[in-house]
């Protein structure tokens, strides 16, 4: 009996202390993550303020003193870029762009890789998880290996059928598709095999046919992963470079993101003016971001393999 | 042709009713898969190896050259630069970005505020590198007005080591003792010393030159005047030994030279320890009091002559570079660029969220009743994290890990966003370099190539790995 007794009051102890060490912990962690917040607000605050500030002030005071005096803060940087209007070079036409690019690539992976997920996860053929297994491998693909090989073939459809993508929208489009459609099916295929067959079973009885039971029944229910594919790879295009210097370099419409590489390889950086058009280029994937912020939480969490 | 046609009703009638309908029963879902595996054949794989075909082929793509793209690619000082480089990334990035996304991810379990403080850290994730990059690329920039660490680096280096009254610019090969002019010579550590000994009562000059007029004005500098005798105190006069009328007078003083006011001085023994300071007047007059006998040195600071905050080209080609007892290869292989160090910073700023995000997932299906018993059992937090939780979130940390080795085996923006042309050499990686010499003026297959399958090379490991763990 006294020994249980002491054992208890030994543990009981044991527990005010962790509560105690606890709140002084609480305290300190708050003071750690607010500072590693502020952290990392610096340098998207930065990137805000310079573009807020006009070209006199760039290089002879610090962006920070704008706390001290913020009569600092002028629309004129925006002013300057929107003036052009959506002339090609311009930073509303690479907007466009950027759209134009994204757009079509996020719906056609979606499309394809639910397509293809519901072949690999309802089919009743052999060899299915064999080209899944392939399918994961491409998942680790650098890009690179495939460009200048990609560059000649768009060339060889330019001899053989009259249509080059090279130097077009399409030929963007066309090879980031490819390169998104890896961890689409991936993710796609996952989220399938939740769905139970007996749904599929009872939509055949009904007489559909596979069309209308991916389309009327799979489809619906896929929807949260499709969001997820979607945003990830809205963003994951919106973002690129490499592909679009590539394929797009030196055209007349670019997207943002050779418009913002273009302005610092200017021979004078004007950093007001590229920080401007690097706020107009995060706009977008941040409305995105915010506004599916759990969709998107959901594609992080689905690109590691697990 | 015949035979097969001859034989066929005979032996292929059954297998082709059964093989129709096999057809009929797969063929829309064969249709479903189709588009997907047309275009990742087209565009991912036939590429794939073309590009292995392109690394044994000349730069054309017309001549057969065996192994000498991969021979030349480890000949080729700018490819081997950025091999380093690579390595340098994979070496520190991920660990650092997996053991940051760690500490946040448990810390953040403990706060009320974990939803905004994840945003906050998960948001960059969604900007473009390149924007990222550029704000980084102020971030780090030299002049203190423009970067903040500079700016920080400033003040506190303002804050230790104020600057002198007369700086002196080293990289132009100015030194302390290239400004003795009379009666003074340089001592160690970037002093000024008198060359004649003076004792107490007795009075003491130095003249020094090359002092701008600039300089002279802005410290408010006046005409000299020669020291006068005090009794057991030793007077002295510093100036700028140099007059515009009478330019050979090195010895004396003119109406028109000038005193060189505020130079911090210190009275120096015969045995070379400090006795006294003091700091020279607008005329440039100083005095000692109250000195023992004996015989000393006037001797004029080196800190007077401390140069102005020059601030870390942090995007610049400087390295930091290990010095002790390595010979000069090993210096060169250990030394890493600070534009590495700088880059990989705002990578982890990018990527931090990422890690944050996998291993927080991870916490949150641990078992919390393990944990629990650990701390009520006296374990003390860090224990708890060391011996329980890691262990326990192994797998997942390994996933964020490989991931991040992958990632910057790629890695490719930010080096061609945040270095400056003149740091793009130093500072490139593979990917980089694939990019450079294969697609800047005009395509070049070749060394490319044989960058691209090395690359591939590289990431097969984890494809495998990634391959196993969906298996098994």
């Amino acid at each position: 009996m006294t020994v249980v007794s002491k054992v208890a009051s030994v543990r009981e102890r044991r527990v005010v202390a962790l509560a105690k060490r606890l709140r002084v912990s609480k305290a300190a962690v708050n003071v750690i993550l607010a500072l590693v917040a502020v952290f990392w607000l610096v340098p998207t605050i930065s990137l805000l303020v310079i573009s807020l500030r006009p070209e006199s002030l760039f290089g002879a005071s610090g962006w920070w003193t704008v706390f001290t005096a913020p009569s600092q803060l002028t629309w004129g940087n925006y002013a300057t870029i929107f003036s052009q209007g959506f002339a090609s070079g311009g930073v509303l036409d690479s907007l466009v762009t950027s759209l134009e690019i994204t757009v079509p690539v996020t719906i056609l992976v979606a499309m394809i890789s639910s397509l293809a997920a519901y072949s690999l996860v309802f089919g009743s053929w052999r060899g299915r998880d064999i080209i899944f297994l392939v399918i994961v491998g491409l998942m680790v693909v650098p890009l690179q290996v495939a460009l200048i090989p990609v560059v000649q073939l768009y060339r060889e459809m330019g001899t053989l059928f009259g249509l080059n993508p090279y130097g077009t929208i399409p030929g963007v489009i066309i090879f980031h598709v490819a390169f998104g459609l890896p961890f689409g099916i991936f993710l796609m295929r996952n989220f399938l095999t939740g769905i139970p067959r007996d749904l599929l079973e009872a939509g055949r009885i009904e007489g559909a046919g596979e069309w209308k039971i991916f389309y009327r029944i799979v489809l619906p229910l896929a929807l949260p992963a499709i969001a997820s594919l979607a945003i990830f790879q809205f963003i994951w295009v919106w973002n690129d470079l490499l592909v679009a210097l590539v394929f797009l370099g030196g055209n007349v419409h670019t997207p943002l993101t050779i418009f913002l590489y273009d302005q610092t390889r200017s021979l004078a950086a004007n950093y007001w003016i590229v920080s401007t058009g690097a706020v107009v280029s995060i706009f977008v994937p941040l409305i995105v971001f915010f506004s599916f912020q759990r969709y998107f939480v959901r594609g992080v969490l689905a690109g590691a393999v697990k | 042709m015949t035979s097969i046609a001859a034989e066929g009703p005979r032996v292929a009638a059954p297998r082709g009713s059964h093989r129709r309908g096999w057809w009929r029963r797969n063929w829309v879902s064969l249709a479903f898969l189709a588009p997907g595996i047309i275009w990742l054949l087209a565009i991912v794989v036939y590429p794939t190896i073309a590009t292995i075909r392109f690394s044994v082929y000349d730069e054309t793509a017309t001549k057969f050259v065996g192994l000498h793209n991969f021979a030349s690619v480890f000949s080729t000082d700018a490819i081997l630069t950025a091999f380093k480089n690579n390595i340098i990334w994979v070496l520190v990035f991920p660990f650092f970005v997996t053991f940051i996304g760690l500490m946040v991810a448990v810390l953040t379990e403990r706060i009320r505020w974990a939803t905004a403080f994840k945003t906050i850290i998960v948001m960059p994730i969604v900007f473009s590198t390149t924007a990222s990059a550029l704000v980084w690329r102020t971030i780090f920039d030299l002049d203190p007005h423009i970067g903040v660490v500079n700016a920080i680096e400033q003040t506190v280096s303002d804050w230790f080591a104020t600057p002198g009254a007369y700086p002196l610019n080293s990289s132009i090969g100015q030194s302390a003792a290239s400004l003795a002019s009379f009666n003074a010579t340089g001592g160690p550590g970037g002093t000024l010393v008198t060359k004649s000994l003076v004792h107490p009562g007795g009075t003491v000059m130095m003249g020094l030159t090359r002092v701008s007029a600039v300089t002279l004005q802005t410290l408010g500098a006046t005409t000299p005047v020669a020291p006068k005798k005090m009794a057991g105190g030793i007077a002295g006069l510093v100036w700028n030994d140099f007059s515009p009328l009478q330019t050979s007078n090195t010895t004396t003083i003119v109406s028109d030279e000038h005193g060189l006011p505020n130079l911090r001085l210190s009275l120096v023994s015969s045995t070379g320890s400090s006795v006294g300071s003091t700091v020279t007047n607008s005329s440039g007059n100083f005095s000692f009091t109250h000195v023992a006998q004996g015989s000393y040195h006037v001797e004029i600071l080196g800190s007077n002559f401390q140069t102005a905050f020059v601030g870390t080209f942090w995007l610049g080609s400087q390295s930091v570079t290990p010095t002790s007892g390595l010979d000069q290869t090993a210096q060169s292989l250990l030394s890493v660029p600070l534009i590495d160090l700088a880059m990989i910073i705002s990578y982890i700023w990018i990527w931090a969220g990422f890690a944050m995000v996998l291993i927080g997932a991870g916490l949150a299906s641990l078992n919390r009743e393990v944990l629990e018993a650990a701390e009520i059992d006296g374990a003390t937090e860090w224990q708890t994290l060391r011996r329980v939780t890691i262990p326990m979130l192994a797998p997942v940390l390994t996933v964020v890990f490989v991931t991040m080795v992958i990632n910057v085996l790629k890695v490719f923006d930010i080096i061609l966003n945040m270095a400056p042309g003149s740091s793009q050499g130093p500072a490139t990686t593979l990917a980089l370099s694939i990019y450079n010499d294969g697609f800047t003026g005009g395509i070049h297959s070749g060394l490319a190539s044989a960058i691209a399958v090395i690359l591939f090379l590289l990431v097969v490991p984890a494809m495998l790995w990634n391959l196993k763990k969906i298996k098994g």
